[in-house]
């Protein structure tokens, strides 16, 4: 099974990366955007669990170790079951 | 009385502290493997500066779950004293022994220079052998020192008197521009409640002989001396295995 | 089938090929063609340069291994040895500045370490177009944030270095990284394979497809397709290397190896071979069981691929479990990839099946050598005339906008993001004239610096090289250091351009009569040829890099005024010259002239007699003139200087006030020393055949200069100290 977690911060915590990237587009012309968020991408190999069982080892991985949760947020999906 | 200092893969500021505990503070040091379960009977546990395994996922988030760290939660929490130094102070963090978190520094560069921070509180056992108002010149080395947390758990951290070291301009104003790293309310250096862990972001143990510019980072150590010199033999684990001195 | 198209693709004459089907006997397949494409090419065989760095100076009392290994070693005693050289990176690093600095470093530490020596120091000299394209600003960033993200997780502090600017470099930067290690005399290792039946271990990190063909790359020309090698650039694991920097020295320290190598350019291949030819023996390898990242790669890409921290190493059989535990415990893998036999050849297998066949002497030794045709470099653009050239009305003005100039302006923006104090040695941080690391539990220190203007050179390589010689030596001299050794670094445009070569020719007999008349031996270093995009090159730019000793780190001097009331006294002599300088080039828009003359007999006594007087405890600080000028060299010494003390100077020189300001001249030294020794200090300049005069007093809040009793230059401290400090950081203002 192959899951995507994603991480970022949560949204009272400043991201000065994802505000550079703001900056630089606007210095750039892309008016339109109005604010980025900085995350990062975890692409997740699984084997011999269940739907169901990803369901609830998924977030355990996130939250224990992925994410500090005093700053950063997870949202996940799967991409693939087999 | 014996210091250890833990040796992750990635640390790189090891042998810097040994170097000030043994050969400068004159004091028994041994390192402590990462790997072990043993904390060989020693006093104080220091966690060194460094990149504990890479921390390419975050800052201190994989060492947390090493062996040996399991032995120090557990010998913090039985009271016994913990610095954590830099990437010590964020490992700390992880480990939820110290409250809050770090991000990168707010003008996202690696920043190596010499800081002024204000003694907030000397009368932990890490700054005891300082004045309250005084101003130590330490260098900081970081790309993560932005300390951070939640506006409860920071009010909860001031009014507990917490907060240790704050950055500072060199007549102790706590400054906007003294804060190189952007952290909340300039906090350089925190406590738990209990008072046995300390972490803290400039390195003392770069500020430790005249040679090197700056002998301020002595404080720390030789407050750390002090308190154990005087309350020997505190909490020592009983009948441990036999311990090593070198 | 090999033909014209596939030999243009490997960078291989017709020629070369008809020697190679000679010295192997054979055709060659096309791994076959690929090992000698990456062997035989300019970066790893020397083809174009050999002949002339024969002209180097290598021998000396202290010399324990001169230039032909990874890295030069020199006794400092007490039973212990430097090893030290620099490298470039350049070509990857415009490509992609983050990684190609960042692996940069990293192949210079594994040059270090595979010696056994415990990397101390990092010091690099980089050159880019000017910061005010963002382009250029973008390339310095990533370059500076590459050497930053490696050097700082390794634990090796950035010492010091150097930063120039010229749109010359805008498409071609310059990233050359130098490194020190320090190691006991007892415990050096090579990279040999000797003994039949010896067992050859691959660790560290696996073999990807990246990097493929990254030696030929830096042996060729660029342009505009080059933009799209990106997937050929390496990506650092600073992580990864400190693993096997602890395990190396810890199997090292343990003497249970025979030999180890590093896979720099040329990987697998480069490091087998090299192995098996300086121990006079062949060597068998399985590349089944070689430790592959990626799925289906060839023998070529195994045996080609430059993926970064990975070592090769000989043990004996008996050894390897012992060894092997070391790397476990450091959680690296050490399998066995093959075996060191006797005979000379290189057999290397895959699925059963031998790839390669050949003998390793062809491919490591008999690279050809080529004395490449030379025309004379061309005379330098003619100075404008001094009788005409105007007179700046505010020479006050003019010193501000040269120390805003981005080469001279301050560079703690770039040294504040290296981490330079980890280890506990640095004594003088960067800023001073050369870095100075403590030996710990001795009184001994190490000094060292990087050195090399390549608008001197442009416009006389052979001078420009001798004043890069011994600029670094009056930088070393400076802080109370005796120099000890050289390495370098000779960035040029297309050796295959007579022009070039004969700026390189130049250039070397430069460094050579240098480095003669300072008796320093040159113990390795690096060429790179090829600094050339869309057909312009470089300034042609020699690097020196160059390794001291201070007897009592007690003695060490700083380069700032130490307090109000001392004696500034200037040693050399200021000639009228404004040739090549900064000056000219900032102010006028002029890149003109001859270069400052350079009498190197002179320039070694003004040297010895600073180096003396410094030992007999006479001077307070000393700091040496350069970009600039004795205007810029004063603001410096008070910038550096506590509480920022003025000073003021009373000169009765002949010659323009500009020229006396900002002119280059070289072998001199600004020094301060207490008016009670100013009679002393002078009367043993007279005996010692150096020119020295009292010029002024430190003190006040200005830099005060005055010709005949007329104000020639007045400006506060403060206002020169913000000219220069917020220069560079002004350029990155982080936009919010």
């Amino acid at each position: 099974m192959k899951v995507r977690i994603l991480v970022s911060f949560k949204d009272s915590v400043l991201d000065p990366q994802g505000q550079t990237v703001t900056n630089a587009l606007h210095t750039m012309g892309y008016d339109a955007v109005m604010n980025v968020r900085q995350g990062k991408v975890f692409d997740l190999d699984l084997e011999g669990v269940t739907r169901k069982e990803a369901e609830a080892l998924v977030p355990e991985i996130a939250h224990r170790v992925l994410a500090n949760p005093i700053i950063e947020k997870f949202d996940w999906e799967i991409l693939k079951v087999r | 009385m014996k210091f250890g200092v833990v040796q992750f893969p990635g640390s790189n500021c090891d042998f810097d502290a040994f170097h000030a505990l043994r050969n400068v503070m004159k004091r028994p040091t041994v390192m402590l493997w990462h790997k072990d379960h043993d904390l060989q009977g020693v006093d104080c546990v220091v966690l060194p500066g460094g990149f504990a395994y890479g921390d390419y996922l975050r800052v201190g988030a994989i060492a947390r779950f090493s062996p040996l760290m399991q032995e120090v939660r557990t010998f913090a929490r039985g009271g016994g004293r913990v610095l954590g130094i830099c990437n010590g102070f964020q490992v700390l963090l992880e480990l939820g022994l110290l409250p809050g978190a770090m991000l990168r520094n707010k003008d996202l560069k690696f920043l190596c220079q010499h800081v002024h921070i204000r003694v907030e509180d000397a009368k932990t056992d890490f700054t005891r052998a300082a004045r309250k108002g005084q101003v130590l010149r330490i260098p900081i080395a970081h790309f993560d020192g932005n300390y951070y947390a939640p506006a409860r758990t920071l009010r909860d951290i001031e009014r507990n008197g917490q907060v240790v070291f704050r950055y500072c301009e060199a007549d102790g104003t706590v400054t906007a521009e003294a804060n190189v790293n952007g952290s909340m309310g300039n906090i350089a250096g925190i406590r738990n409640t209990e008072g046995n862990v300390l972490g803290l972001m400039p390195h003392p143990e770069r500020a430790s002989e005249a040679l090197l510019g700056s002998e301020d980072g002595r404080t720390i150590f030789e407050s750390l001396i002090l308190s154990l010199e005087r309350r020997k033999p505190a909490r020592r684990p009983a009948a441990g295995k036999a311990a090593r001195h070198d | 089938m090999i033909d014209k198209a596939l030999l243009d693709q490997h960078n291989l004459t017709e020629d070369e090929y008809r020697l190679i089907v000679e010295l192997i006997g054979k055709e060659p397949n096309l791994t076959e063609l690929g090992i000698f494409s990456v062997m035989w090419s300019e970066h790893c065989g020397y083809k174009s340069s050999r002949v002339h760095l024969k002209k180097l100076p290598t021998e000396g009392s202290r010399v324990v291994q001169g230039p032909g290994e990874n890295a030069g070693i020199l006794d400092i005693g007490d039973g212990q040895v430097v090893v030290f050289k620099i490298e470039s990176h350049n070509h990857p690093s415009y490509i992609e500045p983050y990684q190609g600095a960042a692996t940069g470093v990293g192949g210079i530490l594994r040059d270090i370490f595979t010696m056994g020596a415990r990397p101390i120091a990092v010091l690099d000299s980089l050159r880019f177009g000017p910061p005010d394209d963002p382009k250029n600003r973008s390339v310095m960033e990533g370059v500076v944030s590459g050497i930053a993200g490696y050097g700082n997780s390794i634990g090796v502090p950035t010492v010091g270095g150097e930063v120039y600017f010229d749109p010359c470099y805008a498409l071609n930067p310059l990233v050359n990284v130098f490194c020190l290690g320090l190691a006991d005399k007892d415990k050096i290792f090579y990279a040999k394979a000797e003994g039949a039946g010896n067992k050859v271990l691959y660790v560290g990190a696996k073999t990807g497809r990246d990097g493929i063909h990254g030696a030929t790359m830096a042996s060729a020309e660029f342009g505009k397709e080059t933009e799209h090698k990106r997937p050929n650039v390496q990506v650092g694991d600073p992580f990864r290397e400190k693993l096997l920097v602890e395990a190396c020295l810890e199997v090292m320290d343990r003497g249970i190896i025979v030999g180890i190598q590093d896979m720099g350019a040329a990987g697998l291949t480069c490091s087998t071979m090299e192995m098996a030819a300086k121990g006079g023996m062949g060597i068998v390898v399985d590349l089944d069981k070689v430790p592959q990242r990626e799925i289906g790669m060839t023998p070529y890409e195994i045996l080609l691929s430059e993926s970064q921290e990975r070592m090769l190493l000989v043990a004996a059989p008996e050894k390897v479990a012992a060894v092997q535990a070391i790397f476990a415990k450091w959680d690296l893998d050490a399998p066995v990839i093959g075996e060191v036999i006797e005979g000379g050849r290189a057999r290397i297998s895959f699925k059963g099946e031998v790839v390669v066949d050949v003998p390793v002497d062809a491919v490591v030794n008999l690279c050809p050598a080529y004395n490449r045709p030379i025309v004379a470099p061309a005379p330098p653009p003619p100075a404008p005339d001094l009788d005409v050239l105007p007179l700046p009305a505010d020479l006050g003005d003019v010193f501000l906008k040269i120390l805003a100039s981005p080469t001279i302006a301050d560079k703690q923006w770039v040294f504040r993001q290296y981490d330079h104090m980890v280890q506990v040695n640095t004594v003088f941080l960067p800023g001073a004239d050369a870095a100075v690391l403590r030996i710990k539990g001795s009184k001994k220190a190490l000094a060292m610096t990087l050195d090399g203007n390549g608008l001197y050179t442009r416009l006389d390589p052979r001078t420009g090289a001798r004043i890069a010689v011994a600029e670094a030596c009056r930088n070393l001299a400076c802080v109370g250091a005796r120099p000890i050794g050289v390495t370098n670094c000779l960035n040029f445009g297309n050796p295959e351009k007579p022009e070039v070569m004969g700026q390189f020719e130049q250039a070397v007999t430069g460094i050579a009569e240098a480095c003669r008349t300072f008796a320093i031996p040159v113990t390795g270093g690096n060429v790179s040829f090829y600094n050339d995009t869309e057909g312009l090159s470089i300034h042609p730019t020699p690097v020196l890099g160059i390794v001291g000793i201070i007897k009592d780190i007690r003695k060490a001097v700083r380069p700032g005024f130490r307090a109000a009331g001392d004696t500034v006294v200037l040693i050399g002599e200021s000639l009228e010259e404004l040739g090549g300088t900064e000056y000219l080039k900032t102010f006028h828009g002029l890149e003109a002239g001859a270069p400052p003359a350079i009498d190197l007999e002179q320039e070694k006594l003004n040297q010895e007699f600073l180096l003396d007087s410094i030992e007999a405890g006479l001077i307070r600080s000393a700091h040496d003139l350069s970009e600039g000028g004795l205007a810029v060299a004063l603001a410096e010494c008070a910038f550096h200087g506590q509480g920022q003390v003025g000073c003021a100077i009373d000169l009765d020189d002949a010659g323009r006030d500009d020229a006396l300001l900002f002119g280059e001249s070289q072998s001199r030294i600004v020094v301060t020393c207490r008016r009670a020794n100013v009679a002393g200090l002078l009367k043993g300049a007279v005996a010692a055949g150096v020119p020295a005069k009292a010029i002024g007093r430190t003190g006040g809040t200005a830099i005060l200069v005055r010709r005949s009793g007329r104000e020639i230059l007045h400006v506060p401290v403060d206002e020169a100290f913000h000219a220069w400090k917020d220069s560079l950081p002004a350029f990155f203002k982080v936009r919010t």
